[in-house]
């Protein structure tokens, strides 16, 4: 191996770094270290003239290792690596001193700031005469994609990538797809039908030729990495063959067991044989095993009789099998907060309060009033106050902001006008009505004669105090705008619920390998700048299991996350890093310890050999193996024992 | 005489500590400057030489540090370290060290304040112990 020359840059990142660490100190002091022929101070190291010098001194020092003292290598070591790429140098021949997140940013400025930056310098001056060359992998990716989740950002990213004749796998645990927006009655700001726009949009992914619909199915494992992953799916059993099935429904019709239908989010009942709403793709019924005679007392089988086409078998069973994709796009939504967790809102006590998704049902054509808005007794309503922010900014539940209440509060109003004349109050925090045409909406809407009262809801009760409010429900709530308590009484309450993460997000996550922020929504890369992608390369996520969005900002997601995914299709290989494990097969004594405990299988053992051997491709780089080999036979590329000793040494020098 | 100063070397796994330790750079959240991080992909890769060595090379106190393990990014790292790290900490108490010189701990990435806590707990504990004795030249 040649001699090492190495340049040291230090950076000043402007005064984040020279503020309290002298660099010009620390380059000096990098300057005496073995192997060192260049140190330098810059105000910015990752600008293009930053860059441009340590090209230069590559170029004209013959400098073939560098070190770059500056933020953190999950930051800019990518750049760096670019940089001495540009100047012909293999990347990594390169290592990172984190004097910016790790030492200036860190403590109160003193000398001691400046020996640490020093020491950490020393260290990675000392490692990187030690590394040697590694070749990036190439990667191909494999062209389908896996989509989880068939709502409308689901359907959106599978078009969008389908499009371009490459295939999908839409995978939807419910009986159909269509997700939330199919339960909605109307879209704000518009007041377009839901179905009107969404059916369309369903009917083409399921006649897609490169797409294919997986409902009642579920991910169960996931294994291998970014191009190249393998899905084990588990396909519940519908107890309905669907070859045979022509979709009549006549099942259903004559099913005498029933249970609560969840599309209509509880408030009417189906039946145990169903499809959760008339235009459900595909227009195939599923058995509810939990509520059929058959599966419980082993009597009825009417489904059976009925079915001309032959269609219903109680013999099914799950079926489990495998996908190759190469990029995923999780796209799984949200799950509504549970409003009874707010006791003194009285939903569950009171037949007359709902839920914002129990509206949105009672509003529809297909839901269990018709579309006609009535109480439970069955009378049109005179008075309806709609509660703003039920679970949401209010840091006993939720500190988020839902984003879609104050915009569908706006939109019931104008449903309730438009269908009974009632008196409406909102009571409402901010309204906040950010989106293209939502100010208008307001605006629209404040001049249909609704009330608006700003004050956080206290209470819900039926204790009536004055002749007026026998019979209703009062609301209580401080008006504060004019500073005073108010007693609303009213037929009807809506509480505008939260949206939240989906209930099994932390086992979704671990599945995926995907992080969660705060508030429990899937994390993405950067919050700005890469709000599709996650920590796990070729894994993105899209839509409301992100965080709470409405319509147009999931599709605008969804379509951003299936342009990523085609640009690696286009590209077809992705370059990993080669931090791998290798084993020099001359030391191996064939123990196999490290076949068992490697995470990904790939680490085999060659009989005829004796020696275990590592798939390039398959390993993720640990390190796990190369700890436990007993001979030191394995060596982890770019975190060589000998590499970290001489960090450890230098840091401690 | 100046007080003793102990250095800590923070073996800090690459998706959730090394993350924390930056996060609580970012946070400005302020910590004693006693503590060098050495970036290891997994907990799970950190060799018993690399903790002897810090010993070795005068490290009052040494901290292995990674994902929770649910959080793990290779799946079970953080199983594999601990059943290392039962190992090491008989090692370490043979030559001669407290317990204490040897934490094993799991930080989350989002978990930066956690992370600042603990070294500002270890460099308390260390200055009770005093130098490590292995501080003054071990020949091995």
């Amino acid at each position: 191996m040649e001699e090492p020359r190495i340049g040291v840059y230090v950076c000043h990142c402007g005064t984040n770094i020279a503020g309290t660490v002298d660099v010009e100190e620390v380059a000096k002091y990098a300057e005496t270290l073995p192997h060192v022929v260049v140190a330098r101070h810059y105000p910015y190291t990752c600008s293009d003239p930053g860059q441009e010098l340590i090209k230069k001194d590559i170029k004209e020092l013959g400098v073939n290792r560098v070190v770059v003292a500056s933020c953190s290598p999950r930051l800019h070591e990518k750049t760096f690596q670019g940089v001495l790429r540009e100047a012909g140098l293999n990347p990594y021949l390169f290592q990172m001193a984190n004097i910016r997140e790790q030492c200036s940013w860190l403590h109160e400025p003193g000398p001691e700031l400046t020996e640490k930056a020093k020491r950490m310098v020393g260290a990675a001056v000392n490692r990187v005469s030690r590394h040697v060359p590694l070749e990036m992998r190439a990667v191909p990716i494999f062209p389908a994609t896996l989509v989880v989740g068939g709502g409308i950002a689901g359907m959106q990213a599978a078009l969008e990538i389908a499009n371009s004749n490459h295939m999908v796998y839409i995978v939807e645990r419910e009986p159909s797809i269509g997700g939330h927006m199919a339960q909605f009655d109307k879209t704000f700001p518009t007041l377009d039908c839901a179905a009107c726009i969404l059916t369309p949009r369903m009917t083409e992914v399921s006649r897609h030729p490169f797409i294919r619909i997986l409902t009642y199915s579920e991910v169960v494992a996931i294994s291998g990495y970014v191009g190249n992953f393998k899905i084990k799916i588990r396909r519940k059993p519908r107890y309905v063959d669907e070859g045979k099935c022509i979709g009549c429904l006549v099942c259903q019709e004559k099913c005498p067991w029933t249970a609560l239908s969840e599309f209509n989010a509880g408030t009417s009942k189906r039946k145990a044989i169903y499809t959760p709403f008339p235009q459900a793709v595909p227009n195939i019924p599923v058995i509810d095993a939990e509520h059929c005679a058959y599966f419980l007392k082993e009597k009825c089988r009417a489904c059976e009789k009925f079915c001309d086409a032959n269609a219903i078998n109680f013999e099914q069973s799950e079926l489990i099998f495998e996908l190759e994709v190469g990029n995923i796009i999780i796209a799984t939504g949200f799950d509504t907060f549970d409003a009874s967790s707010i006791p003194q809102y009285g939903y569950g006590r009171y037949p007359n309060v709902f839920t914002s998704m129990e509206f949105e049902r009672l509003c529809s054509p297909t839901g269990p009033t018709e579309g006609h808005i009535i109480l439970a007794d069955g009378r049109q309503p005179e008075s309806v106050a709609i509660v703003h922010c039920v679970g949401s900014r209010d840091k006993n539940y939720n500190e988020y902001c839902s984003r879609v209440c104050c915009m569908h509060a706006l939109k019931y109003s104008h449903l309730i006008k438009e269908k009974t004349n009632a008196a409406i109050y909102q009571m409402y925090i901010d309204m906040r009505c950010f989106g293209k045409g939502y100010e208008e909406f307001y605006n629209r809407i404040s001049n249909e004669g609704v009330n608006f009262i700003r004050g956080k809801v206290a209470k819900v009760t039926d204790e009536a105090i004055a002749e007026e409010e026998k019979g209703k429900l009062i609301v209580l709530v401080e008006d504060t705008l004019l500073g005073t308590m108010l007693r609303v009484p009213v037929d009807m309450v809506i509480l505008c619920i939260a949206l939240e993460p989906r209930k099994d997000a932390n086992e979704v996550a671990r599945l995926f390998h995907l992080g969660r922020s705060a508030d429990g929504f899937f994390l993405e890369r950067h919050p700005k700048l890469d709000p599709v992608a996650t920590m796990s390369e070729g894994i993105l996520i899209a839509g409301c299991c992100q965080g709470p969005k409405d319509i147009p900002d999931s599709v605008a997601q969804a379509s951003a996350a299936a342009a990523r995914a085609l640009a690696m299709i286009a590209r077809g290989k992705i370059e990993v890093p080669a931090i791998t494990a290798a084993i020099d097969e001359t030391e191996c004594s064939g123990c196999r310890i490290c076949n068992l405990l490697c995470p990904y299988d790939a680490i085999f053992f060659d009989d005829e050999a004796k020696v275990s051997r590592i798939n390039q491709v398959m390993c993720q780089g640990c390190g796990v193996c190369a700890a436990a080999c007993p001979s030191g036979a394995i060596t982890h590329n770019y975190f060589t024992v000998e590499e970290i000793t001489a960090e450890i040494e230098g840091v401690l020098a | 005489m100046a007080e003793f100063e102990p250095k800590i070397i923070a073996f800090c796994c690459n998706w959730c500590t090394y993350a924390a330790a930056d996060i609580a750079g970012t946070s400005r959240i302020h910590y004693p400057a006693n503590v060098r991080i050495v970036r290891v992909m997994c907990s799970g890769m950190v060799d018993p030489i690399y903790i002897l060595k810090a010993f070795e090379m005068g490290a009052d106190g040494v901290l292995i540090a990674g994902c929770h393990e649910a959080d793990c990014h290779y799946l079970n790292g953080p199983l594999k370290c601990d059943a290392m790290f039962e190992k090491i900490k008989r090692v370490v108490n043979i030559l001669g060290l407290e317990g204490e010189r040897l934490r094993r701990e799991m930080i989350a990435a989002a978990e930066a304040p956690v992370f600042a806590e603990l070294i500002e707990e270890m460099v308390k504990q260390l200055k009770k112990l005093g130098p490590s004795p292995l501080r003054e030249g071990v020949k091995v």
